[in-house]
């Protein structure tokens, strides 16, 4: 079955497309003696990709959290869709998070809510724009869990789903603002190889239905592969291969902290580099 | 050298952060009124029958206790008052919030615990809501109305309980015991048996919050934060308790 799209398209291009969505201006970040990140420098467009690969405990939760706020690194500038993020008070953050969709490793959905509950969630707490009507959130709920095939679960609670249909839910989270940015922690870790592609095709589906900025932590090399080479094509609704002026990912390596290797996949898979080929290997984790 | 001492004193600053936050949210919007319902529900409906247990037996006890020294004087006939002054001023405060600690303070810091571990407070944040304005604030002023009527519940069940040894083994009469019990008391006690509750509420409510949220290292992080939060609360109680007792004990005399 051909999912349902559930997003409003966004804007059309303006001159404050060509802004950077994400910008990293030399952040430092340390957790008592430990570097988390540092001098973490990069930028992103509008339909980009980062693929972030490194070894536990590397900083690539880190600069997801930093990215929106939830951490404030210790020096340096974090801006997103051109807005400063660091240095601001948390009510003052509101508005720039409501334009970006994060899926967390450990899922992150509310225990107490229902699957329905859950995914409304950020339409009733919409900081920038108005509060949809009843009616409308509902239908936008539907359309989103439809999205991810999992619209009979509405009045379950998430303790009732498996991890697969959980993570899948929070992509339906991630996604039910249509949001400009979605950051995506470890979306497949711990999941059989036949649903972490499901939601690798989830995640492209809903990256190239809005042509949307994504950046993407995993332990998978497969996951990036699939992110850089593979785009989903609205018309006959599958995922096909990319043309090459279609390649809009790279490719991050973190160590300690930094950021080690920056390319895209054809010059991370030729690195001559015993740390990168730990991650450019199909299989690799 | 003094670096032993730094953990501590940027726990208590952190803790009184919290607090300050949680305070000031009570007179900003969004108020969830369903979580406070919630709360209520849970910690007073929740602890009701245990307080009233605990409460009814103290009653019993200190009856029982006292009676065989009020006997040497030839005093029996004053159990009432004894065991309303100290059910009211002491007992009731104390132990109904101890009970609410060792049940309440546990729940609330294992539930913020594992949603801690598990990013729901992560979520929460980058979805637009102020956590302690959700978790904290509710369970504040939750606590703070909840437990000063489950002390008034454990006082008045001590003096039945009291009553009931009262009159079946120590033959007092029930005009007696409910006119010596009642006479006892002064304004000065029923403001110290309900503001002691009130300031334990506050510090159960703070200390189970704060172990909750700031819970890190999966499960077992889960496991320290709910132990370190009965402990904490359990000691906190008792020291406000020690501290408020020389203020009341000089207005009364």
């Amino acid at each position: 079955m051909t999912p349902v799209l559930p997003y409003t398209a966004p804007p059309p291009a303006s001159p404050t497309a060509q802004q950077p969505v994400v910008r990293f201006d030399d952040v430092n970040l340390t957790f008592g003696d430990t570097p988390a990140l540092v001098h973490l420098s990069f930028t992103m467009r509008a339909g980009e990709t980062r693929v972030v690969l490194g070894a536990a405990g590397s900083g690539k939760t880190m600069l997801l959290k930093s990215a929106v706020g939830l951490v404030a690194p210790d020096s340096g500038h974090i801006s997103l869709f051109g807005e400063e993020v660091t240095g601001r008070k948390e009510s003052q953050l509101y508005d720039v998070r409501s334009k970006v969709g994060i899926l967390f490793q450990e899922g992150g959905l509310f225990d107490s809510l229902t699957i329905a509950e859950n995914v409304a969630y950020p339409l009733l707490n919409q900081h920038a724009g108005q509060v949809p009507s009843p009616a409308e959130v509902d239908q936008r709920v539907r359309e989103s869990l439809s999205f991810v095939e999992l619209e009979h679960t509405l009045d379950k609670f998430p303790s009732e789903l498996s991890g697969g249909m959980r993570r899948r839910v929070g992509i339906a989270r991630a996604v039910v603002t249509a949001p400009q940015l979605v950051l995506y922690d470890s979306p497949t870790a711990g999941l059989d190889p036949i649903t972490a592609n499901t939601i690798i095709n989830l995640i492209l589906k809903g990256r190239d239905l809005n042509n949307t900025a994504t950046i993407m932590v995993t332990h998978r090399y497969q996951d990036g592969h699939l992110m850089a080479n593979f785009r989903y094509n609205p018309d006959s609704g599958k995922i096909e291969r990319a043309e090459s002026s279609q390649l809009t990912t790279r490719f991050f390596v973190m160590q300690e902290g930094r950021l080690y290797f920056e390319g895209s996949e054809a010059e991370l898979r030729a690195k001559q580099d015993p740390y990168v080929e730990k991650f450019a290997r199909p299989g690799s984790s | 050298m003094l670096d032993f001492l730094k953990r501590p004193v940027e726990t208590f600053q952190e803790f009184l952060f919290l607090s300050g936050r949680a305070f000031r949210n009570i007179f900003r919007s969004p108020h969830y009124a369903d979580d406070i319902l919630l709360q209520m529900d849970t910690i007073g409906v929740g602890s009701l029958f245990i307080v009233s247990l605990i409460g009814f037996f103290s009653g019993v006890v200190m009856a029982l206790q006292m009676s065989r020294a009020l006997s040497t004087y030839g005093a029996q006939g004053q159990i009432g008052q004894i065991v309303s002054i100290t059910l009211v001023r002491e007992l009731g405060p104390v132990l109904a919030s101890l009970l609410v600690a060792g049940r309440n303070a546990s729940g609330i810091a294992s539930e913020l615990g594992s949603m801690r571990v598990t990013e729901q407070i992560d979520a929460m944040r980058a979805l637009g809501t102020d956590p302690i304005q959700k978790l904290v604030t509710p369970r504040l002023i939750a606590m703070a109305v909840v437990l000063p009527l489950l002390t008034i519940i454990a006082d008045f069940l001590g003096l039945v309980g009291g009553y009931f040894i009262a009159y079946s083994l120590l033959n007092i009469t029930t005009d007696q015991y409910w006119s010596t019990a009642w006479r006892a008391l002064e304004y000065n006690d029923l403001t110290q048996g309900l503001l002691k509750p009130f300031l334990f509420a506050i510090v159960i409510a703070l200390v189970g919050c704060y172990y909750g949220m700031n819970t890190s290292g999966g499960t077992q992080g889960v496991g320290r934060s709910t132990t370190k939060a009965v402990v904490v609360a359990s000691v906190w109680i008792f020291i406000i308790t020690s501290m408020l007792d020389p203020l009341f004990v000089n207005l009364s005399s």
